[in-house]
């Protein structure tokens, strides 16, 4: 399926990328992350297990085992520090 | 309207604020509201003080007026409020300035006061902002606390 992926903050400058869209076979964020990070390079740093991210499927907050739909949007971000 | 959020570069004016949000509203008795605002001076964990020029505001557009939006639903399911009114800024602030609003309104205090602590909170740990600091010392992305987290966890 086809995931629209958008990165903020210190990920979307260690990546050097805002947004991608990504054909995968992955069936939740946890492996769609595996993937991303089999990449290597930045990804494998930037996105690493090691490191704690937050994501968002469609603009609602998800957690490492929410399944992906086709078409959805998902974001990878630090933990917050508005306010 | 008595719920609603904003986000927006522009600064905002208290006063005008809670004038518009307690309007035509009779039944209101009590006014809470915080104002969160930039600081000069920021000491990180295990490093010397450092003195902040500017900071750098960045959020996730959509979902940020969506999740404040779903907390303050959620803050009207748990309390007994007449109106709730969130202004948060992004972009370029300087030290001093004003970043974010949270003002409730309700007939007695004890519901607005509760209130606009739980959506500070609430805010804090679950809207998607991320701050970048320009210091003395150089740029960096200000690091999510364990201490709003925690305060978070109060209201469980």
């Amino acid at each position: 399926m086809r995931i629209n992926i958008l990165y903020f903050a210190s990920i979307r400058e260690g990546l050097g990328i805002g947004s991608e869209v990504l054909e995968t076979q992955a069936h939740d964020v946890q492996s769609l992350r595996s993937e991303l990070i089999a990449k290597g390079g930045a990804y494998a740093e930037v996105l690493s297990h090691e490191r704690v991210l937050k994501t968002a499927l469609n603009q609602q907050m998800c957690s490492p085992t929410t399944h992906l739909v086709d078409g959805c949007e998902l974001a990878f971000f630090p933990p917050v520090t508005g306010g | 309207m008595h719920f609603s959020v904003s986000i927006q570069l522009e600064d905002f004016d208290l006063s005008t604020e809670i004038a518009r949000l307690r309007a035509d509203d009779s039944s209101v008795g009590a006014v809470c509201s915080f104002v969160g605002t930039v600081r000069e001076r920021e000491a990180a964990a295990g490093t010397d003080q450092v003195s902040i020029s500017s900071l750098e505001l960045e959020h996730y557009p959509g979902m940020t007026e969506r999740s404040i939006e779903q907390m303050i639903q959620s803050a009207r399911e748990r309390f007994s409020i007449n109106g709730a009114r969130v202004v948060h800024r992004v972009g370029l602030l300087r030290p001093k300035d004003q970043i974010v609003l949270v003002a409730v309104t309700s007939a007695h205090r004890g519901e607005s006061f509760k209130a606009c602590e739980y959506l500070m909170d609430y805010l804090k740990t679950q809207a998607p902002f991320w701050k970048k600091e320009q210091t003395d010392k150089g740029t960096r992305w200000v690091d999510a606390r364990v201490s709003d987290e925690a305060a978070m966890q109060r209201w469980s």
